[in-house]
């Protein structure tokens, strides 16, 4: 028996081993959709499409499920999920967008116009920040950053302005936003910069001959160009950030709310709860059969979520490849 | 007189210098007054943020560093951490950084198999196409996962009775599908994609004139892949091996979802050794999420120390990336045993 293991393998053998084991991958996603999906039909079964909008408290309906015990009728499944679909669209959205901006102009300046002594110190720090573990994020947060706006930003005004909603502690989503772009910023920063390395210099170059300035040439010539790797960086980091539980469960408040933006300034210090971040604090109580449903079809969403963007940066990269550009 | 008000042009430099050493390198001389006031805007902003990146970046290792030199003190190491409000008797964190340790080890010992053989099949056989490519974009949509959404579906997995011997099983024969094993198989799931990535594109960058040499030899082509192949891409693997590493170190939703996060490791079963990993317990990360104000502990000063210690884990598996990196250069393809076996 041993003796057939220690012979080299044949190249059939070899090739069928190999393929197997890359297809037990595949085997894993499947099981992963049919598995989530199955534990999610009942919250779904009862809620139907108004699983998507508000139906009042979040958190009221979430502790109704823990206590409805074993055997949950039919109105304990009662889930109104929009206050949770919409924080987590409303991080996504700001990170993503403050991070694009942050993430191409120090990209630029890294590529193009950094000193080398500053660019020997910025190359290691952006991989340090895009290795720094979230729940490190989270305690500077939570320890730092909250407190400071919730002693220093937050006016008593404020406080008063929504004192029958909600209170305004600094956990919130000024906090979750700062800090979430921090965290995929570095994301987007390394892919978009070798993306701007794969665009040939003579471009660029051409446009300063024409007697553009360097900063034109770069950006409507390299960045222009580089379009493609800054998207699918993009998609990557809002994959991220869709995703991203622990930190926000420490630093935004983790109140079922949805900040109102007719609240003028206040609404960037009101407190919410993202998906993710619903999933990790009430997995204690993933025992009772409601809360069960709940979160796995919170999981099915996200899934979804995260197929929908592997597509999208599929299609982004197609261009990248058209270019002889690997990303 | 009009001639008179234009700026002087710059002397002309002869194009190389008399001692024939190259000319040195210099930035072409231009004023940003000349420059629109749009592309000033764009060039103050860009500098803003390379600064902005670094400042957050040093500021956070700094600030880390300061609590952690400030909180952090031998004994916190090696004392196993107790249930107690009182912070100078609530112990250490011996036993979350044993459970790092154990969990990360479980997970790339699963994952870098795992990852090696797909990428190896991919790049050297990848027949049929088309299996080929959605074997690729599965890999790319696990990267995509949120590590909650893959903690969830380890819970359901293995809370199949097929699964049992895996974790604890209740008198009534629900198995609980929480342990050390169950969490470090799904951990194996957050650095496959790292390790398949790096493996992939070491192999791709070995040039095809290498396989065919080998080919021309008489060795079939399992034996190409295990004698040429990938010894050299070995320090793509490991600088896969050691980034999913440190992914599996920084991770909580897992550890959270499937360890139980609990603050001592907690065995179960008969079995010496393996009732370790049968069992539940914690890590860094856990113990960071509990005792923060977010979690039931609130001992910031112990988080602090504890966060400090994780995030040198993390830079020390960076360095170790940097490490491998140069010397798979150095030893590269060109250098490395082809010949020696």
């Amino acid at each position: 028996m041993l003796e057939r293991f220690r012979s080299p393998w044949s190249d059939r053998r070899a090739e069928v081993i190999l393929g197997a084991l890359a297809c037990t991958v595949l085997a894993i996603i499947v099981f992963m959709i049919v598995f989530v999906a199955i534990r999610a039909w009942p919250s779904f079964h009862a809620n139907g499409l108004s699983w998507f909008s508000a139906k009042g408290d979040v958190d009221q309906q979430l502790n109704k499920m823990v206590n409805s015990g074993a055997n949950p009728t039919q109105a304990d499944y009662q889930l109104g999920a929009w206050p949770l679909i919409y924080a987590t669209l409303l991080t996504t959205a700001l990170a993503t967008g403050f991070g694009l901006v942050f993430a191409v102009l120090s990209a630029i300046f890294i590529v193009e116009f950094a000193p080398e002594w500053i660019r020997r110190l910025i190359v290691p720090i952006v991989r340090l920040l895009a290795a720094v573990p979230s729940v490190v994020y989270g305690l500077i947060g939570i320890l730092v950053l909250a407190p400071f706006v919730g002693n220093h930003l937050v006016t008593s005004h404020q406080q008063e302005s929504v004192r029958f909603v909600v209170q305004l502690s600094g956990t919130s989503l000024l906090v979750a936003v700062v800090i979430l772009t921090v965290m995929i910023t570095p994301i987007m920063v390394a892919i978009t910069v070798d993306g701007l390395y794969a665009i040939p210099k003579s471009w660029k170059e051409g446009a300063v001959a024409l007697g553009v300035n360097r900063w034109r040439a770069m950006w409507t010539v390299t960045v222009r160009a580089a379009r493609p790797a800054i998207i699918a960086g993009a998609v990557l980091a809002t994959a991220r950030a869709v995703g991203e539980a622990i930190m926000i469960s420490m630093v935004s408040g983790s109140k079922g709310f949805s900040p109102n933006p007719l609240d003028g300034i206040t609404f960037i210090y009101e407190p919410l709860r993202t998906l993710a971040a619903t999933i990790v604090e009430d997995s204690e109580s993933i025992n009772a059969p409601a809360m069960q449903a709940s979160l796995y079809a919170m999981a099915l969403l996200l899934l979804a979520g995260a197929f929908f963007l592997s597509l999208a940066s599929w299609i982004a990269k197609q261009p990248l490849k058209k270019y002889g550009t690997r990303s | 007189m009009a001639t008179a008000t234009r700026p002087p042009l710059p002397p002309l430099r002869p194009p190389s210098d008399a001692g024939g050493r190259p000319p040195r390198k210099r930035r072409r001389n231009e004023s940003i007054g000349t420059w629109r006031w749009t592309d000033r805007i764009g060039y103050a902003a860009m500098w803003g943020a390379g600064l902005l990146l670094v400042a957050i970046g040093i500021g956070i290792v700094g600030y880390m560093a300061f609590r952690g030199v400030q909180y952090l003190r031998p004994s916190l190491l090696f004392s196993h951490p107790q249930p107690d409000l009182d912070q100078s008797k609530s112990g250490g964190f011996l036993d979350p950084l044993l459970g790092t340790v154990i969990l990360t080890v479980i997970g790339i010992t699963i994952a870098t198999p795992l990852a090696v053989a797909a990428a190896t099949w991919i790049v050297e056989y990848g027949r049929p196409t088309w299996l080929a490519r959605i074997v690729d974009s599965g890999i790319e949509i696990i990267a995509g996962t949120p590590d909650i959404v893959i903690a969830l579906f380890g819970l359901v997995l293995f809370q199949q009775s097929f699964f049992g011997w895996m974790s604890f099983r209740a008198e009534d024969g629900a198995v609980f599908g929480r342990s050390f094993l169950t969490a470090g198989a799904m951990m194996a799931l957050l650095a496959l994609p790292m390790v398949f990535a790096a493996t992939r594109e070491g192999l791709q960058s070995i040039p095809q004139h290498v396989r065919e040499a080998s080919y021309a030899l008489g060795k079939t082509r399992a034996a190409t892949i295990r004698r040429v192949l990938l010894p050299s891409v070995r320090a793509n693997i490991s600088t896969g091996a050691a980034l999913g590493m440190g992914r599996i170190a920084g991770d909580t939703a897992i550890v959270v979802v499937l360890l139980g996060a609990t603050l001592q490791l907690d065995p179960q079963g008969a079995v010496p050794g393996l009732r370790t990993l049968t069992g539940t317990g914690g890590t860094l990360t856990s113990y960071v999420y509990n005792n923060s104000p977010a979690g039931e502990g609130n001992a910031p000063q112990k988080a602090y120390a504890a966060a400090f210690v994780l995030l040198l884990i993390v830079i020390a598996l960076n360095f170790a990336v940097d490490f491998i990196a140069r010397r798979g250069a150095r030893t590269g393809l060109e250098t490395s045993r082809l010949g020696a076996r």
